[in-house]
């Protein structure tokens, strides 16, 4: 079923974060906002839910952090015991000093990289993916807010007008 | 203006009066001959059937070695009561510089972040200059004590710095060649400059800082920064050389390359973690109407990153010695470990893995009672840092948490909130005429 959305397009950041605040209070629903630069606190007050990226990154950590013991583990004190810094224990606890380097490492790298990637897969991003933006000005010097048109699609655009849009487009999904 | 609640100054009073008697005991009650220190010790050993006795032979490195050159007709058995009996006299001595030295390195941590924020013109901190200014006025005071304690350990009323004593030197070949530099007329003449640079900085900035409220151009401002950036140079070299001489130096044969940055870790986090302290409770007295939850979440950014840069330090001075494993630097930790295993651990399970867990979340860096609840952890953890550093070369094995210890912290700790908190009283604590100001009052994350 197509859907029928309005988008409005704004040139400054000060005059979109007014307006996202004034259709928010009218009651739409807005879909995305496209900017060419991050804006800060539109999230907030577009509602969207605080991100979860963090926990996943935590639990990425963790990962990192066991990857790395059963590692050192396996290839310094199983597979082929070493006697670290002449102090032939073979015990990992007890050489464990040594490792904590590796372990830091790998817990970051892993909460880094891992974050990432899912940053991506969460977003749809991926390699040749074509562009989402409706308009190519939103990479440039535009802001476009996508307004789901219900009912009166004449109202929400006066409104739209109202809160400083430059240009008002009706288009169908 | 802020006004000193009389709730507030009774308690700091009381703080100070019971310190003041918990110190008290503490010298009262330390030995004076080898008879009692060893009486002293057997009535420990058979209370807790514990053999301590045996373990404080291999006490401390430098102090053996003297004690076998310079006694060498004499049987093993007396040089060893008699190390006893300096370690025993030590503990009230070394309880005080401890407790002196943490509440004054805390005054000097907040001076370097104040700077900090000064040289670096940030916008979002000229809101807490007022809370800052306060805290780092008790570095008049506490500098004093600090300095009146090295005069008197110049002056051998105690043996915290066993290099000071001219009998140790001259059997010790490696603190001969120090003593170019590591020897007390010198060691007070640095201590007095380092003192008087930063308390100078300390009253020159504080000037213009509240000249600047009645000025109507920005020259006043613009000195602030020109002093402060000077400042951080003096200061990053005179803190480094601060802690050779005020705490490497008891261990007079060991020596780190990062200690500077180490101890400097210390006192920036614990610095940082009592601005946060203060500002909740200014703000809980309805004082401070525009500092934000933001500004306490970038506080708590910094008691966070800066306890993990604290950790990094204290792990990689570990990590370098236990690898290589040369036996004039293992002592340092060896004496750690064996004696001071539950404070040298236990210290960083406060300052780095409580900190880490309670803080991590963004949202808990906000709630005031999560900030203060981590802010008090990580200050009886770097006070256990301190005494980690200091004990183990002055009391040994004879060390414990009693009364001399807890006395000294109680006192320090009164008199550091009666000065800081009077200080408060002396300015209005919202800065009018900074340039930053309206940037800090809207400042929102």
């Amino acid at each position: 079923m197509a859907s029928k959305v309005i988008q409005a397009f704004y040139d400054d950041d000060d005059v979109l974060m007014h307006a996202v605040k004034k259709v928010k209070a009218a009651k739409h629903h807005i879909e995305e906002v496209y900017c060419p630069f991050p804006v800060h606190g539109l999230d907030k007050a577009m509602g969207l839910a605080p991100t979860r990226i963090a926990i996943t990154s935590f639990m990425y950590g963790c990962l990192g952090l066991t990857v790395a013991i059963v590692m050192m583990n396996y290839i310094m004190i199983q597979d082929w015991p070493q006697d670290i810094g002449g102090k032939p224990s073979f015990s990992y606890i007890e050489n464990m000093p040594a490792f904590v380097p590796v372990m830091f490492e790998l817990t970051v790298f892993f909460a880094a990289h891992l974050m990432v990637i899912t940053f991506y897969l969460r977003s749809r991003l991926w390699p040749f993916k074509k562009a989402e933006n409706p308009d190519a000005r939103s990479t440039d010097d535009h802001f476009i807010m996508e307004v789901e048109a219900h009912g009166s699609a004449d109202a929400l655009a006066a409104l739209l007008q109202e809160t400083g849009a430059v240009e008002i487009k009706t288009v169908e999904k | 203006m802020y006004t000193f609640s009389n709730r507030l100054k009774i308690g700091s009073v009381i703080l100070m009066a019971l310190g003041l008697m918990g110190m008290a005991i503490g010298f009262v009650s330390a030995p004076s001959t080898v008879e009692e220190a060893k009486a002293l010790v057997a009535a420990h050993d058979d209370g807790h059937g514990s053999g301590h006795g045996e373990a404080a032979a291999v006490a401390d490195h430098g102090e053996a070695a003297h004690g076998e050159a310079a006694h060498g007709e004499e049987s093993h058995g007396s040089s060893h009561d008699e190390h006893l009996l300096h370690q025993l006299q030590n503990r009230p001595w070394a309880a005080l510089y401890v407790a002196a030295f943490f509440f004054f390195m805390i005054a000097l941590g907040v001076l370097a972040f104040y700077a900090i924020q000064r040289a670096a013109q940030a916008g979002w901190s000229p809101l807490l200059f007022r809370v800052m200014e306060g805290i780092t006025a008790y570095l008049v005071p506490g500098g004093i004590v600090v300095f009146v304690i090295l005069v008197l350990s110049v002056l051998h009323m105690n043996h915290l710095f066993t290099w000071m004593d001219p009998e140790t030197v001259a059997h010790d070949e490696l603190l001969q060649g120090k003593a170019g530099y590591l020897n007390p007329t010198f060691f007070l003449v640095r201590a007095a400059i380092f003192l008087g640079g930063w308390i100078a900085y300390r009253e020159i900035s504080r000037r213009l800082s509240l000249a600047q409220d009645k000025a109507d151009d920005h020259s006043n401002f613009k000195k602030n920064f020109k002093w402060s950036a000077a400042f951080l140079v003096f200061y990053l070299v005179t803190e480094s050389m601060m802690s050779w001489d005020w705490i490497m130096s008891v261990d007079p044969h060991w020596f780190s390359t990062l200690f500077g940055w180490y101890v400097f870790a210390s006192m920036f986090v614990s610095g940082i973690t009592t601005i946060a302290l203060v500002t909740i409770y200014l703000k809980s007295r309805g004082y401070l109407p525009d500092v934000n939850n933001s500004h306490i979440h970038d506080l708590a950014k910094f008691m966070f990153g800066i306890s993990i840069f604290w950790t990094y330090l204290w792990f990689g001075q570990f990590m370098l010695i236990w690898y290589a494993d040369i036996p004039e630097e293992v002592t340092y930790f060896v004496t750690r470990i064996e004696d001071f295993k539950l404070p040298f651990f236990g210290m960083v399970a406060m300052n780095f893995v409580f900190p880490l867990l309670v803080l991590m979340n963004s949202d808990y860096k906000r709630v005031n009672w999560f900030v203060v609840m981590t802010g008090i952890v990580v200050l009886m953890g770097h006070y256990l840092d301190v005494f980690v550093m200091i004990m183990p070369a002055t009391v040994g094995d004879q060390w414990y948490i009693g009364i001399p210890e807890i006395g000294g912290v109680l006192f320090f700790a009164g008199a550091f909130i009666y000065w800081v908190f009077n200080t408060l009283t002396k300015a209005p604590l919202q800065p009018t005429n900074n340039p930053f100001i309206e940037e800090s009052r809207q400042f929102h994350y």
